[in-house]
C-alpha cells in the first residue's frame, strides 16, 4: 500500500538511491580513516580520563 | 600554567537532587505496580489513579532520575576531560533551579490529569517551553565549557554529550508542536498515523539520547576511571558513537509494527534496529573489555561491579530490543508486559546501576575521602541485583503467557479465553514484580545512608584547584577528522546534519501521506460532546492501559473486530493508539457496545469496575459522575482543532454547545431505563465517546 503515497513524489526511486549512497559512503569513509589515524593521536585519548594531569592539584597529591 | 578550580558544588546537587527525585520516582513506580493488584491502592482519589500516576512515574524516573543524575556526570567529567570549569556559574544554577522547577512542575500537573497524552511527553506546553529553554542554556553552558577548554582534543565522551544536547533538542521541539486551547491545554500539531510516527520518532530516540548516548560518554569516562586502565579500543569507540548515532535515529517505528503506520516506514525501523545492534555491542564490549586484567579487582569495587552489571545490562536491552522489533517477535510481545520488562532492564540495569556507581565514584572524591563503607555498597549491590531479577522475570512470564492466551483458539475456531481470565491469570506476577521493585528501593536506602555518611566524615571541596597550560593557537593539522573534533562548533553542526539526515527521510514522507492517504469518506470529525469525553480520556490517561489500535491478527479481530485503518485517525489530535494493554484494546468499542445496553454497560462499569466485570484491576471513576462538562471550553476546543486542521465550519465553535446537549440528552434517554443523571455531568462525555469509538467505518 506504501506504493500509494510514493506516487506522488516525483523522482522517487532516486530517494533509496541516495540513502544508501549516504551510507555507504558514510561509512567507508569512517572506517578509512579509523585505520588510517595516528596512533599516537589514538594513544594520547585513549589515557585522556586516566593521566595524572587530567586529575586535580589536590588528587595528585 | 593556568591555575583554575573545578565547580563541584554543581555536581553535587544535581547528584543529591537525582536521588531524592530517584526515591520520589521509585516509590510512585511500586505504587502503580502494586495499583495492578489491589487497584483500591488510589484510595479512591482521582488524583492518584493508575493513568495519571503512571506518567508521573515515567516523568519522574526519566527526566529527574536519570536526567539529573545526566547532568552531574556531564559536568563532573566534561570539567575534567577539557581541563575547565564550566562556562558560566550562573548558567550552571540556572540549568539546575530551572530544571527542578519542571520537575515540580511536572509533579503538580499530571495527577491534575493536566496532560498532552503523548507518551513520555505528557507534560504541556508551558512546561515544554520552559524544557526547551532549560536545555539550551545546558547547551550554551557545555558548548561554552567546550570552547575555552585547555585540552585541544575532545575525547569520545564528549562527543556524546554534544549528540545529546543537540538530538534531544531536535526531538522535544518537534514531538511537542501542540495548538494551545487555553494554558495547560492543547492538541497536538499531527495527527493520527503521522502523530503517531513523530510521537515514537521522538520516544525511541528519547530513549537512545536521553537514557543512552550521556550515560555511554559517562561510561567512557568512568569506566577507565574506576579501573584505571585506558578504555579498551578509542577506535571501536569512534565508530561506535558515528554508527550509534548516525542508526539509532531511524528505528523509531519499530515501536508500530503492524499498525496502521506504512509499511515502508515499518520496514525500515525493523532493519535499522537490526543495525543497532553492531554499535550497541562494539559499545557493551568495549567497555567489558576495558577491564581485561582488571576482574580480581571487580570483586571487591562496588562502583566496578555495579558499571559491570550496567554495561552487561546495557547489552542484553540492546539485544532483546532488536530482536523484539521483528515482526514475528513483536506480535506476541507488543502491547504486553515483556515490554515493561525490557524497559526495566535499562532503567533498572543500566541507567540505574551506572547512576550508583559513578554515584559511589564522585561523592568520596568531592568530598575527599573514601566511602564509609565498601560491604555496605557491596550490600546495596547485591540486593539491587536481586530487585531487578525479581522484577524482570514475572514480567517476561507475565507477557508471554498473556500473549499466548489473548490469541488461544479452540478447536471450534472461537477464543479461549476472555481477557478478564488472562488478566487474572497473571496477577501473581504482578505482585512479584512489586516485590522485585521494593527491593530495588531498599537497596537504594544503604546507598543513601552510606553517602550521607561518607560526606559527614569528609569535607566538601566545593571548588577543586587544578592546573593546566593554556591552549596555544596553533593550528591543527593531521586526518580530517582530526581537524574535526578540535573544532567543537562544526562538530555539533556535522552531528546535527547526522541525526536529520535519519529524521528527515523518515517523517517526510509520511507528511506527504495526509494528500494521499486514503481517506475513508465516513470518518468524521468528533462531536463536542465526544471531544469533551476524548478530553477527559486523555486526563485520565486511559491510553496508558488501553489501546486503541486492532492489528491485523485473527486473534484481535476474533476479540475486538475489524482491524484499524490509517484513515480513521485523521482527525485523532493526539492520536491514542497506546502502546500497553493492562486492559483490553477500544477501538472497536463503539461497535462492540452499542445503543442502550452498551451506555448503560460504560455506566455501571465505569462507576465500579467489578459489578460488570469481576475480578477486574481497573480503579472506579466515581467523580466523573459530580464533575461537570466544562462548556465554556468548547468553543475554544472547536477552534484550536480547526486551525490544526479538522475541518469544522466557520461558526461551527457558536452552536457547538447546542449540539452538544443534544448529543447529551440523547445518552442521558439511553440511560434513563435505569439511571437518571443530568446531562451536563463527565460521564455523559465519556460514554458519548467510548460509544463513537471504531464506528465510522460501519453501514449507517
Amino acid at each position: 500500500m506504501f506504493k500509494h503515497y510514493f506516487e506522488g513524489i516525483d523522482n522517487v526511486a532516486v530517494g533509496p538511491v541516495i540513502s544508501l549512497i549516504i551510507f555507504f559512503v558514510f561509512f567507508i569513509l569512517l572506517i578509512l580513516w579509523v585505520l588510517k589515524v595516528d596512533e599516537k593521536y589514538i594513544v594520547k585519548m585513549k589515557n585522556m580520563p586516566i593521566e595524572p594531569n587530567s586529575e586535580s592539584v589536590s588528587d595528585q597529591n | 600554567m593556568e591555575k583554575f578550580s573545578y565547580d563541584n558544588k554543581i555536581v553535587k546537587y544535581f547528584l543529591m537532587a537525582s536521588i531524592v527525585f530517584g526515591f520520589v520516582g521509585m516509590l510512585v513506580g511500586l505504587t502503580v505496580a502494586l495499583q495492578l493488584y489491589w487497584p483500591q491502592l488510589n484510595f479512591n482519589l482521582q488524583y492518584t489513579t493508575f493513568g495519571r500516576i503512571r506518567p508521573l512515574h515515567t516523568n519522574a524516573v526519566i527526566f529527574a532520575f536519570v536526567g539529573n543524575a545526566m547532568f552531574a556526570g556531564v559536568y563532573y567529567s566534561m570539567q575534567r576531560l577539557l581541563k575547565a570549569r564550566l562556562f558560566s556559574d550562573k548558567l550552571s544554577w540556572i540549568h539546575f533551579w530551572g530544571w527542578q522547577l519542571i520537575i515540580l512542575a511536572a509533579a503538580i500537573t499530571l495527577p491534575l490529569g493536566l496532560s498532552s497524552g503523548k507518551e513520555y511527553a505528557e507534560l504541556e506546553w508551558p512546561i515544554d517551553i520552559a524544557i526547551a529553554l532549560v536545555w539550551v542554556v545546558f547547551g550554551i553552558n557545555m558548548i561554552g565549557t567546550i570552547i575555552k577548554r585547555r585540552e585541544r582534543h575532545m575525547y569520545v565522551a564528549i562527543w556524546f554529550y554534544i549528540a545529546t544536547f543537540i538530538t534531544v533538542a531536535v526531538l522535544h521541539i518537534v514531538n511537542s508542536f501542540a495548538m494551545p486551547v487555553m494554558l495547560f491545554k492543547s492538541y497536538s500539531w499531527y495527527a493520527g498515523v503521522q502523530d503517531a510516527l513523530v510521537q515514537w520518532w521522538y520516544g525511541h530516540n528519547a530513549v537512545a539520547f536521553f537514557l543512552t548516548t550521556p550515560f555511554l560518554g559517562i561510561m567512557y569516562y568512568f569506566l577507565p576511571k574506576a579501573a584505571n586502565r585506558p578504555v579498551y579500543s578509542y577506535k571501536l569507540s569512534i565508530i561506535h558513537f558515528w554508527s550509534l548515532i548516525f542508526i539509532y535515529i531511524w528505528a523509531g517505528p519499530h515501536h508500530l509494527l503492524y499498525t496502521s503506520l506504512p509499511d515502508w516506514a515499518q520496514s525500515l525501523g525493523v532493519v535499522f534496529s537490526i543495525m543497532l545492534i553492531a554499535p550497541s555491542w562494539g559499545g557493551m564490549l568495549n567497555g567489558l573489555l576495558t577491564l581485561r586484567g582488571a576482574w580480581d579487582r571487580v570483586r571487591e569495587d562496588p562502583v566496578l561491579k555495579f558499571m559491570v552489571v550496567a554495561v552487561t545490562a546495557y547489552g542484553m536491552a540492546t539485544l532483546e530490543g532488536p530482536l523484539l522489533s521483528l515482526k514475528n517477535v513483536n506480535g506476541i510481545a507488543h502491547f504486553t508486559d515483556w515490554i515493561i520488562a525490557h524497559v526495566h532492564i535499562g532503567g533498572l540495569g543500566w541507567n540505574g546501576f551506572m547512576i550508583f556507581g559513578i554515584a559511589y565514584w564522585m561523592v568520596p572524591k568531592m568530598f575527599g575521602t573514601t566511602l564509609y563503607s565498601r560491604s555496605m555498597a557491596n550490600t546495596h549491590f547485591w540486593i539491587a541485583t536481586l530487585g531487578i531479577i525479581i522484577y524482570a522475570l514475572p514480567m517476561y512470564v507475565a507477557g508471554i503467557v498473556q500473549s499466548l492466551m489473548w490469541k488461544q483458539f479452540s478447536t471450534e475456531g472461537t477464543l479461549v479465553y476472555s481477557f478478564l481470565e488472562t488478566v487474572e491469570s497473571i496477577k501473581p506476577m504482578y505482585l512479584m514484580r512489586g516485590i522485585g521493585g521494593a527491593l530495588y528501593i531498599v537497596g537504594a536506602v544503604f546507598m543513601v545512608v552510606n553517602i550521607i555518611k561518607t560526606m559527614k566524615q569528609g569535607s566538601f571541596i566545593a571548588n577543586e584547584e587544578a592546573e593546566a597550560p593554556a591552549l596555544e593557537k596553533k593550528k591543527v593539522t593531521g586526518t580530517t577528522h582530526r581537524i574535526l573534533e578540535s573544532k567543537p562548533v562544526l562538530f555539533t553542526v556535522l552531528t546535527l546534519v547526522a541525526i536529520l539526515i535519519g529524521g528527515i527521510l523518515e517523517l517526510v514522507p509520511t507528511f506527504l501521506v495526509k494528500s494521499n492517504v486514503p481517506t475513508i469518506a465516513a470518518v468524521k470529525p468528533y462531536t463536542p460532546l465526544e471531544l469533551h469525553g476524548r478530553d477527559i480520556y486523555i486526563r485520565e490517561g486511559c491510553n496508558n492501559c488501553h489501546s486503541q489500535m486492532v492489528r491485523p491478527f485473527r486473534s484481535e479481530v476474533s476479540r475486538y473486530g475489524e482491524y484499524s485503518k490509517a484513515g480513521e485517525f485523521v482527525y485523532d489530535h493526539p492520536f491514542l493508539w497506546g502502546s500497553k494493554r493492562t486492559g483490553p484494546d477500544l477501538h472497536r468499542e463503539g461497535i462492540i457496545k452499542s445503543g442502550s445496553s452498551g451506555a448503560i454497560w460504560h455506566y455501571d462499569h465505569m462507576y465500579e469496575p467489578s459489578t460488570t466485570s469481576s475480578g477486574s484491576i481497573m480503579p472506579a471513576y466515581k467523580w466523573l459522575y459530580d464533575q461537570n462538562i466544562d462548556l465554556e471550553m468548547t468553543p475554544k476546543m472547536i477552534s484550536a482543532l480547526r486551525k490544526v486542521g479538522v475541518p469544522y465550519a466557520e461558526g461551527y465553535e457558536d452552536i457547538a454547545n447546542e449540539e452538544l446537549e443534544k448529543q447529551a440528552q440523547t445518552i442521558v434517554d439511553e440511560l434513563s431505563s435505569k439511571y437518571s443523571i443530568d446531562k451536563d455531568k463527565e460521564i455523559v462525555a465519556l460514554i458519548a465517546y467510548l460509544k463513537r469509538l471504531g464506528t465510522d467505518i460501519t453501514v449507517k
